[in-house]
């Protein structure tokens, strides 16, 4: 009986503890850096796009909601076509992000999305691609490459000796 | 007093009570929601008020369905005696020296006669709805209720030894010296206890008991009949409060500088805040145990506080 009483006081005193609710419009939840929102594309440190079109992000995607098309310009460096996010089937697990070679595709700690209308969630290249390097300052994918796409010269990117003369003797 | 004014009063608290009938649905909303660390329906109108509308509006625009196996009559008519039985409950309720409706001489009787009504409406719903989870709800209201009201008129009856009258006007004329409460605590806490399942409030709402009968006796209503199940609900909490600052809290009696009806609704507030804190406090205690608790544990005590009462009583008489 005793115990009832207790109960009811201290679900009484409820009354002036701090409340749970985020009242959302006016007051938002602190996302983490690495939270799993929106996708954006990247861009390397040269501005331009750093996706290669290499597929293997929407191989990896479970929902199957990643379409694009690899193009590849006149340097030889490839580029998507179109590249196309639906976000009505997006269930942002993050494994394209994981998937991506170059790491063009993020996921960003952005969740203020809806839309009225469905095919509104519907994201092209233009909306997805952003002009920031996003979570990898400085990572510039063709810099690296074994391809010269236009970036380089041979022998010029990072890590790379210059090319050995073959015909000459000397060391 | 004219007729006009008479007309004038049942109007007017007719109304009053209504509008705290649809008020509560939000007050019991924050306060729950309070009591549970949010902040509960605060957006529409100011501090969320107009969730009344809201909801009074949904009610009102949808299918107001009667299932083709149900006694159709029966089933129409058990919501409204719910709320009719209530209502005629108030009439004898002192709001302040002047408005009350009627001052029966046997006030008290009436009383407890409509609130024993009031289970016709659970066990007449239940049944026409022909549904086996609304006929076991049926079944525990009329149990219960049969439980919960005889200790009910029997904790109220140590009021009127003190008091020596029915009407609840010389009832509260009684308590000018000394509240009710200091006499009778335990006629106090049983009448709460049984006027909390006798509006099948949780702790006591065994004959809805979502988590076992959907919802009881009114499993099978929709729109409006099911918001008058609702509207009785919150009119019998209004109601047992009411009651409970008359017997016991000296109804409108209260310091000069503010008019009785202020103090009368304020009294009743705290205790329908009360109602709503055992709801969000309490669990619901199994069936047999309610049955149990009230049978040999409430009537035993109520019993006993009757004896001793009409003892001393006697002795002071003498
Ligand atoms: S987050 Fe998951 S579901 Fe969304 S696009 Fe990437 S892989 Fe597909
Ligand atoms: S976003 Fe990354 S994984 Fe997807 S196609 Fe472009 S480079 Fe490949």
């Amino acid at each position: 009986m005793l115990s009832l009483l207790r109960t009811i006081w201290l679900v009484f005193l409820h009354l002036f503890h701090k409340k749970a609710t985020i009242e959302y419009p006016e007051e938002k939840i602190p996302l983490h850096p690495r939270y799993r929102g929106r996708i954006v594309l990247t861009r390397d440190p040269d501005g331009q796009e750093r996706c290669v079109g290499c597929y293997l992000c929407a191989a990896a995607c479970p929902v199957d909601c990643i379409a694009l098309q690899a193009a590849e310009d006149e340097n030889g460096r490839r580029y998507p076509e179109f590249f196309r996010i639906n976000f009505s089937r997006c269930i942002f697990c993050g494994y394209c992000e994981d998937a991506c070679p170059t790491y063009a595709i993020q996921l960003i700690p952005d969740v203020e999305m809806a839309e009225f209308h469905r095919q509104d969630l519907v994201f092209e290249k233009e909306d997805l691609l952003i002009d920031s390097e996003g979570k990898y300052p400085g990572y510039n994918y063709y810099k690296i490459a074994g391809i010269t796409a236009g970036v380089k010269e041979t022998g010029q990117g990072a890590n790379e000796e210059p090319p050995v003369d073959v015909h000459s003797l000397l060391p | 007093m004219t007729v006009f004014q008479h007309i004038l009063i049942v109007l007017g608290v007719l109304f009053v009570l209504l509008t705290i009938a649809a008020g509560l649905i939000w007050v019991e909303r924050r306060l729950l929601a309070l009591w549970q660390d949010r902040l509960g329906p605060n957006r529409a109108g100011p501090l969320g008020i107009f969730i009344v509308v809201a909801d009074t509006l949904k009610l009102f625009f949808k299918e107001d369905w009667i299932p083709p196996f149900a006694d159709k009559w029966v089933f129409v008519a058990a919501p409204a005696i719910v709320v009719a039985s209530v209502l005629m409950s108030f009439v004898i309720i002192p709001f302040s020296p002047v408005i009350v409706i009627a001052d029966l001489n046997v006030g008290l009787l009436f009383f407890l006669a409509m609130s024993s009504l009031g289970v016709y409406s659970i066990v007449l719903g239940g049944w026409a709805s022909n549904n086996k989870y609304s006929l076991l709800g049926a079944l525990r209201g009329a149990s219960q209720m049969m439980a919960y009201e005889v200790f009910m008129g029997l904790s109220l009856m140590g009021v009127v030894m003190l008091t020596g009258s029915f009407n609840l006007q010389d009832i509260v004329a009684a308590q000018r010296s000394m509240w009710f409460i200091v006499y009778q605590p335990l006629g106090f806490i049983l009448f709460f206890i049984a006027g909390v399942a006798e509006t099948h409030r949780l702790p006591f709402d065994i004959p809805e008991a979502e988590s076992e009968l959907i919802a009881g006796y009114h499993a099978e209503y929709s729109g409006m009949k099911f918001g008058m199940f609702f509207i009785g609900e919150y009119l019998g909490i209004t109601l047992i409060s009411a009651m409970t600052v008359t017997m016991f809290f000296g109804g409108w009696l209260g310091p000069g500088f503010l008019p009785p009806w202020f103090w009368f609704g304020g009294k009743t507030a705290i205790f329908i805040g009360l109602f709503i804190l055992l709801r969000a406090s309490l669990p619901r205690p199994r069936y047999d145990q309610l049955i149990g608790f009230g049978w040999k544990l409430l009537l035993p005590l109520v019993l006993a506080n009757l004896l001793v009462t009409g003892a001393v009583a006697l002795l002071l008489k003498k």
